[in-house]
């Protein structure tokens, strides 16, 4: 086989990457880098070939290799990351982007085969998590984790690791008792029916032994599985609020002690299957509503993107030291790809930061020796030397954390439906019942506290309180369909009472790297050179772009040059006058009905056409900018104004975009629009909206792919599915309007109830029938309806 | 008709059964990942016979 290009294109065997040489193959097979060709050669010395069997090209691409995992030997660092370590055992977990198919699963339980230290790898697919048991005597952490790096699977290793702790969450304590409450219901219908249909006098021995079991299976019902009713209604009384847990707890109570009454005293069955079913629908909708997405978290901030440690230079000789021990004054070396954990001053190296987690920004800056670099940048290219001028937390950056934003709860002050109901509700309740009982008191005690009872339990909000949470869920799994992933329940309701939407501008309503170049009219190789010479030495974002599409050429001796902010360039270059620029700056012409953003050329006063450059934004952005016939929409930018003229067709006024905006900034903005009374939607997607996405009402992080970080936020959208956004806000509203109707259907049943409780005369038959069948309805209607309003707005 | 008090008595005990059963199952974390096994399961063991084609 001869090097040189592939005449035919083959792909990878390892990644699926086109392979552009040959010279990458063993036993037959092409790779496209020496990276991948090393992965499958220790994969086949390990005899673990299989790997290939399973699917076409699972493996990720390793034209990067270098490996950086020094720090793994500090041994603060390997405490923090093991789960439990003993002199014999450590279990360590890893989240692994990488995981993707069922290769990937066999080969990481494969591991012992490479080190016999491994004694078991288990991994978890939706969450990419692979847990390991090893011995640390005869492998560190450090060797483990170079091992995974070695077969292509590198772990994310971060301190803050939000994922980890999401899973620890209490999750399995909701399901248990809903168990409990299953079965105790079950039970209790069970010795229930034969009081329905009739017992014979000679059987009335059961019925009271029926009824002490139903009174046992009780206890563990209210005691366990509904103590949490209970807790929440005391605790939010004890802070003089009235939610949806006090009826919902008085009602529990009551029909309970009712229960207990009427069977100890042999005057009646008592509602004990009514009580657990209560109960057990209660835990359900609590259940559905709770959603949990495995591998993205809402939580994230600087510290799980920036890296664990950092190598310091002490005396010329590199160490890595944890991130939270670095100072203020130390040396610390960045090599490419790695990320600049706190403002520096470049020292030595050629720096070119790559600020896209940031700003959204992708093409990198070039910095000089001695400037300030900014904490969050990625550096490409050779390694650099700084100087750490402000310890990680004080940064230009992460200080945002610090702002009051982020430490207080976020109470947005906004109700949900439930809560502004229940208040009334309860009121409304406890006149009911108090009256019925005054009314009955002067001719019948027993009768006047029948009816004060009856009235507690059949207007006991159940329904009520499971129309929000079916509704929800149904709605979350929608949307969740649409690629649009919402922390909570309560935010659809939130999205549903916006009024303000803000948007950033890079990543957010563009594109990651998006902007075309197109040429118009000719260029001979001088002028190329001409223009190329005249554009190096400009910073302005379109120079920049121009640069890159006339691709290096040989730079000429540039004799005059001077730029015009906003305007253009004049150069003069060997014996050619050079003016590049806006139209109205080559032309004198203030003509502005040109659309898209063009650079025009003008050498020795000879017009050479143009550059026109188009800014992709997303798809359906016309869409969105539609939206301001109903909402405010607001344009809030770090960059400079360059692109406004391209985006005054999205947004109409000038005071509807700001540029410029530092991270405060944007978190300030938002303050003063609350403040003024309007309900914010802040869409962004860099660490520098953070703060704004944390302070808004409503924070939606845009990202290409979940998987990536993405700041702190209420939701996380997919870019693919931002064309949908207006679909999604009419939804959301949908979604509240059906929570309202299935309020005004669980009323009905709440009002036939009542007719019958008012009397004293509740039968626990009637009581039994009326509960099941509103929650059944309601739990019908809200899934059905939920789903209707999506096909409606075309979001299945 | 008293055979039914041993009766109730014997289904109560065998669904307490299932239940701690439940209880055990779920608190040694077997339901903590449902999605897993399913691809597992269609993993071969025996890598020598895949490995000749």
């Amino acid at each position: 086989m001869t090097e040189g290009t592939a005449l035919i294109k083959t792909t990878c065997y390892h990644c699926g990457d086109e392979c552009l040489t040959n010279s990458f193959s063993i036993d037959d097979k092409q790779f496209c880098c020496s990276g991948c060709e090393s992965v499958y050669h220790i994969l086949a010395d390990s005899g673990l070939c299989n790997y290939y069997s399973y699917n076409d090209h699972p493996g990720a691409n390793r034209v990067r290799v270098d490996k950086r995992f020094d720090y793994l030997s500090d041994p603060t660092i390997i405490n923090a990351l093991l789960d439990y370590a003993d002199d014999r055992i450590s279990i360590v977990s890893f989240y692994i982007p990488h995981i993707h198919c069922s290769s990937c699963l066999w080969l990481l339980e494969q591991l012992n085969r490479f080190n016999p230290a491994v004694h078991y790898s288990r991994v978890d697919f939706l969450k990419k998590q692979l847990v390991v048991r090893f011995d640390q005597n005869q492998m560190s952490l450090q060797q483990l984790v170079e091992q995974l790096y070695d077969i292509g699977y590198e772990p994310l290793i971060s301190l803050q690791d939000v994922i980890k702790e999401q899973n620890k969450a209490e999750k399995g304590n909701i399901v248990q008792r809903i168990a409990v409450a299953g079965f105790c219901f079950g039970n209790v219908m069970l010795l229930s029916f034969p009081e329905y249909f009739g017992l014979s006098s000679y059987e009335q021995n059961f019925k009271h032994f029926f009824g002490y079991l139903n009174v046992v299976f009780s206890l563990p019902v209210v005691f366990f599985s509904g103590r949490e009713y209970f807790v929440s209604a005391w605790n939010n009384l004890r802070k003089r609020v009235l939610n949806i847990d006090f009826p919902l707890a008085l009602g529990i109570a009551v029909l309970f002690l009712r229960t207990v009454v009427e069977i100890f005293t042999h005057t009646g069955a008592g509602f004990a299957d009514t009580l657990c079913g209560l109960v057990f629908f209660l835990l359900i909708g609590k259940f559905v509503q709770q959603k949990t997405y495995h591998h993205i978290s809402f939580e994230r901030d600087y510290r799980s993107f920036f890296p664990v440690a950092v190598n310091v230079l002490v005396n010329d000789i590199e160490k890595p030291v944890p991130l939270s021990q670095l100072q203020t004054g130390q040396r610390i070396i960045i090599r490419n790809n790695e990320i600049i954990p706190a403002d520096a001053i470049l020292l030595k190296g050629q720096a070119m930061v790559d600020f896209s987690f940031v700003t959204g920004e992708s093409i990198p800056v070039n910095k000089t020796l001695g400037e300030v670099i900014y904490a969050g940048g990625r550096q490409t290219g050779e390694a650099i030397e700084l100087e750490v001028v402000k310890s990680v937390s004080q940064s230009y950056l992460t200080q945002l954390w610090n702002n009051e934003a982020f430490t207080r709860q976020k109470d947005t002050g906004a109700k949900t439906f439930n809560e502004r109901v229940s208040k009334y509700f309860i009121i409304v309740l406890l006149a009911i019942a108090f009256g019925s009982l005054l009314f009955w008191l002067p001719f019948n005690v027993g009768r006047g506290l029948a009816a004060f009872t009856a009235v507690l339990i059949v207007a006991c909000p159940c329904a009520l309180a499971l129309s929000t949470p079916f509704t929800m869920a149904a709605a979350l799994s929608i949307f969740d369909r649409n690629l649009f992933y919402l922390k909570n329940a309560g935010v659809v309701e939130h999205m549903a009472s916006v009024d303000t939407i803000v948007m950033d501008k890079t990543g957010t309503i563009t594109n990651g790297d998006a902007n075309s170049i197109e040429q118009k009219g000719e260029l001979t190789r001088f002028q190329r050179q001409l223009v190329y010479g005249a554009c190096i030495n400009s910073m302005h974002p379109l120079s920049r772009m121009i640069c890159e599409y006339l691709g290096p050429l040989s730079k000429l001796p540039v004799k005059k040059y001077e730029e015009i902010p906003g305007k253009g360039i004049v150069a003069r270059i060997e014996d050619h006058q050079i003016l590049i620029g806006s139209r109205e700056f080559v032309f004198n012409d203030v003509n502005k009905e040109f659309k898209t953003t063009a650079v025009h050329i003008l050498i020795d006063e000879k017009y050479l056409g143009y550059f026109s450059i188009k800014h992709h934004y997303r798809d359906g952005m016309q869409d969105v900018a539609a939206l301001d016939s109903i909402y405010q929409l607001y344009l809030l930018s770090g960059d400079h104004d360059y692109e406004k003229n391209d985006l005054v067709r999205f947004f109409k006024s000038d005071n509807q975009m700001y540029f410029s905006q530092s991270p405060q900034d944007k978190l300030d903005f938002i303050q003063s629009l609350q403040q003024k009374g309007n309900r914010v939607m802040m869409i962004g997607d860099g660490l520098n909206d953070s703060g704004a996405l944390k302070q808004s009402d409503l924070g939606i992080a845009v990202t290409d792919n979940v998987n990536n970080f993405s700041p702190g936020s209420d939701a996380i959208m997919d870019g693919k599915s931002f064309k949908k956004l207006p679909c999604f806000l009419r939804f959301s509203k949908d979604t509240v309007n059906i929570i309202h109707c299935s309020f005004a259907i669980s009323l009905t049943y709440n009002l036939i109830g009542l007719s019958y409780a008012v009397s004293g005369k509740l039968s626990p038959l009637i009581a039994a029938i009326l509960m099941p069948l509103s929650t059944v309805t309601i739990i019908s209607f809200t899934t059905l309806a939920t789903h209707l309003a999506a096909r409606k707005r075309k979001l299945i | 008709m008293s055979i039914i008090y041993f009766l109730i008595g014997c289904s109560v005990l065998l669904a307490l059964i299932f239940l701690g059963a439940f209880f055990w199952a779920q608190q040694s974390g077997q339901n903590d990942d449902l999605y897993t096994p399913s691809i597992r399961i269609l993993l071969d063991d025996k890598e020598s016979e895949v490995d000749e084609k």
